[in-house]
């Protein structure tokens, strides 16, 4: 490669909330024409130390050069107008409006749409992206969103691009395109930066990679000259094991059963279409699909949440007696055993509160079980400190409100607390969503614990290359209809994600 | 039924009229996210300091300049509805109080203020009766074109009214168009609809809240001095506005927050208000008025019923309205 040049570089930066310090004395240097991976644990600093490229936080100390002069980002513009692009993990997009019209938002001079349009359909051109103009945000998937961010950022010129987990909601054929994409703009000379928890990822799209450890810079290194065992170990700062291990299921016996279930939304939108199968005691049935696909109405349907159109839910006893579940309220559904934890897009959505610290949050589970009108604190105290070590969550103590802890530390807690209660069924919603992968790999430990306890655990995933070293069976649902159901230690990535675009996931071998 | 019309109409475009100046000063304050309840006391706070300002030029000299006349009152009352604008964003922007509560407080204070400062002037002119005329400020104000009642119907339909009247719907059309076809209306709506998102693409979240919050206030402020300088003729007793700020809070959902809709919007629920005088019930039965008066209320539940129904993306509040910005927020 010709001689590089830093796009930017940053010195000495440091940047404290309250009391946490999120980066300290930060150096990093990104080069045009180069992708470079940042990574490091949730909570590492690495989302504070790009929102301070983007002009998001303004850094409490040090100093950002950009092509060696130093400049002083203090909002958005200031880096917009340095060439700093954002694609942020929440994309920043207005639902009620266009393509067109997210797209030149904050920008000055006359309101043309129509010349906006033509100015995004040639930037789609070049580097291939797809993209209605006219389109509005609320109709458009998730990748569209993406791409509209994507070009949102390229319209504004910006030559240095930071994307915040890219292909964490993304099927494994989007992000592929998206790689494609990602590679044209760094041979046109684009510097950019990627966070990502994937380390597959990591390996065939980067250039290089730089490692955060607890809000420091570790160090960066080229990443034809590394492996995945070495970079995890210096994010996690000890010798780690990757291996997910899938012990045989031990005497499976039918655990739920469910039969012909459709299931309309409120809007009469049909969203589960005649989805039938079994999940086993001991085994790990893992749901692959595009999000959206009905993963949610199926298991708020075992849960109690959403009504159902036609079919039937049966819970199978150890003994053999069949429970239907169908008509029994959540809280009857939950005190048989069917745990859910789900966690939203949003993380805070379903099952956490955020006012409330990490105690009273557990205790939303057990407080029932108290006698009298009063709150028996130390049980949920306990099980909190319990938590918070076993899963090493990165907290000032228990009683922080859940709303300041960063995403990941969050998950962690949810399903600490579900497996916790001792389920019987075990319902879990992108579990590892946003999760680094130390803290993956905890929670994949956790889940084959339950499994040999017997439990039936219902794992919606989102990383297929984990679903097919973890789960026993996997259901593919496209469309919210069974699209099929494979065994996972006979499948691979590529055919799950046929599945997930097309029912039976055949017709594509033209 | 043409005779009925013809009296009918200009009446309710005449109670109109201050509707549609709050509602359009409150669509565009909202569509910066912020819900200001404080609307009926900001058209309080504007009616009063027009009075102020017009009672003090009137007893200053004993010829009134015609262009003076008009230009103090508005001025004065542009001024006092700013500051109450000022007041709340300082509140719910700078310090990121609650809306609700700051807008409801100001309501408060604003029909206070006016009451306070009318019932001084009434004082102060020691009159028989609980009020203050104007009636030589008004009668600029409400001066319409010299031959409009010399074109029969279309005259008295459409010209018959004072500059503010006009004044309103051009407003009106000014604010849809901005919203819609320019380039600070489709950054105004975005700080309405998602800040976060604004501010990340480089739009000055606070200042467009500012404004528009300000100048929204300014435009609800000129409905109340319509209401004492035109159509009460420049009476101003106590008490005397009533309940037409929250009228023009509702008119702002019954029109899914479009100026322009809310001309046509602004004259029915004009109609609806004053439809009871109309409506022959017979001394016996008084309370009959008292239900017709209830009209426009029961249409806005009904309106609110049914965009919520259909709840069409675009026809729903902006999404972060009342919702405090702050950028750091983890």
């Amino acid at each position: 490669m010709e001689t590089k040049v830093a796009a930017v570089s940053m010195k000495n930066v440091t940047k404290t909330f309250g009391s946490v310090v999120a980066n300290e004395k930060v150096d990093l240097d990104i080069y045009k024409g180069e992708i470079l991976a940042l990574l490091g644990e949730n909570g590492s600093g690495k989302t504070t130390l790009m929102n301070m490229l983007a002009g998001i936080y303004y850094p409490d100390e040090g100093q950002i050069f950009i092509n060696g002069k130093e400049e002083v980002i203090k909002t958005p513009k200031d880096a917009l107008n340095l060439g700093i692009g954002m694609v942020h993990q929440h994309f920043k997009l207005i639902d009620v409006l266009t393509a067109t019209e997210n797209i030149i938002l904050g920008l000055e001079g006359k309101l043309n749409i129509k010349e906006a349009s033509k100015k995004i359909e040639d930037i789609c051109n070049k580097y291939g992206f797809e993209v209605d103009p006219k389109q509005k945000i609320y109709d458009m998937s998730v990748s569209q969103k993406q791409t509209v961010e994507i070009v949102k950022v390229l319209y504004r010129g910006a030559d240095i691009l930071i994307l915040d987990e890219p292909t964490a909601v993304l099927t494994p054929q989007e992000t592929e395109k998206l790689f494609r994409v990602l590679r044209k703009m760094r041979d046109d000379g684009k510097a950019i930066i990627i966070i990502t928890h994937k380390m597959h990822e990591v390996e065939s799209l980067s250039d290089r990679v730089a490692v955060l450890r607890d809000g420091r810079y570790i160090g960066s290194m080229t990443t034809k000259d590394t492996t995945v065992t070495e970079m995890t170990n210096m994010m996690v700062g000890h010798a780690v094991t990757l291996n997910i291990d899938r012990p045989d299921p031990v005497n499976p016996k039918p655990r739920i059963v469910v039969k012909d279930l459709s299931v309309r939304s409120e809007d009469g939108i049909q969203k589960l279409k005649n989805v039938s199968f079994t999940a086993r005691s001991g085994e790990i049935l893992g749901i692959a699909g595009i999000s959206g696909c009905g993963q949610k109405e199926l298991l708020e349907a075992i849960a109690g949440l959403q009504p159902v159109e036609t079919g039937t839910i049966e819970y199978v006893e150890d003994n053999g007696h069949e429970e239907p579940l169908l008509g029994k309220d959540p809280l009857k559904i939950a005190e048989m055993g069917v745990s859910l934890s789900f966690v939203p897009e949003d993380r805070l959505g379903m099952g956490l509160v955020a006012n409330m610290d990490l105690a009273d949050n557990m205790m939303l589970r057990s407080f029932r079980k108290g006698r009298t009108p009063f709150t028996n604190r130390r049980p949920s105290k306990k099980l909190a400190e319990s938590v918070v070590k076993e899963l090493e969550v990165v907290t000032p103590g228990i009683s922080t409100p859940v709303r300041r802890l960063s995403g990941g530390n969050v998950q962690k807690v949810l399903v600490g607390r579900e497996i916790a209660s001792a389920p019987t069924v075990l319902l879990t919603a992108y579990a590892v969503r946003g999760l680094d992968i130390n803290s993956s790999y905890t929670i994949y430990d956790l889940l084959n614990e339950q499994k040999k306890k017997g439990v039936a655990v219902i794992f919606v995933g989102e990383d297929l290359d984990v679903m097919v070293e973890l789960c026993d069976k996997i259901m593919v649902l496209c469309g919210g209809e069974v699209s099929g159901i494979v065994d996972a230690r006979k499948t691979d990535k590529n055919e799950v994600g046929l599945m997930m675009t097309r029912v039976g996931g055949d017709e594509i071998h033209e | 039924m043409w005779n009925f019309l013809l009296a009918f109409i200009p009446r309710a475009i005449v109670q109109g009229v201050p509707l549609l100046y709050g509602s359009t000063g409150e669509i565009i304050t909202q569509k910066s996210g912020n819900l200001n309840l404080g609307i009926p006391g900001v058209m309080y706070v504007g009616a009063i300091s027009g009075v102020i300002g017009s009672f003090l030029y009137e007893n200053s000299t004993a010829n009134l300049n015609p262009m003076l006349a008009i230009l103090i009152p508005m001025l004065c009352c542009l001024l006092g509805s700013l500051l109450m604008g000022l007041l709340y964003c300082f509140l719910t922007v700078t310090l990121r109080a609650n809306q609700n509560v700051t807008g409801l407080a100001m309501t408060t204070f604003g029909v206070g203020f006016g009451n306070f400062f009318g019932g001084s002037l009434i004082k102060l002119v020691d009159s028989d009766v609980p009020s203050i005329a104007l009636s030589a400020t008004s009668s600029y104000f409400s001066k319409s074109l010299p031959f409009a009642s010399k074109l029969g119907w279309f005259g008295k339909l459409f010209l018959s009214y004072g500059f503010l009247a006009y004044l309103a719907v051009a407003i009106a059309l000014a604010a849809s168009y901005f919203l819609n076809h320019t380039r600070k209306g489709l950054h105004l709506r975005a700080v309405g609809e998602n800040p976060n998102t604004a501010d990340a693409v480089g739009i000055n979240v606070s200042r467009y809240k500012y404004v528009a919050t300000c100048v929204g206030c300014m435009i609800a402020g000129l409905g109340g001095l319509y209401y004492v300088m035109d159509y009460a003729c420049g009476v101003w007793s106590n008490d005397a506005f009533g309940d037409r700020g929250w009228l023009a809070i509702a008119l702002v959902i019954f029109t899914i927050w479009r100026p322009n809709l809310s001309i046509l919007a602004s004259f029915l629920f004009g109609g609806l208000y004053i439809i009871y005088l109309y409506i022959p019930t017979g001394m016996d039965h008084m309370e009959y008025q008292e239900l017709y008066k209830m009209i426009p209320y029961v249409v806005t539940l009904v309106v609110l019923v049914v965009t919520s129904v259909r709840s069409k993306r675009e026809n729903q509040p902006p999404e972060s309205l009342g919702v405090p910005y702050f950028r750091e927020e983890r």
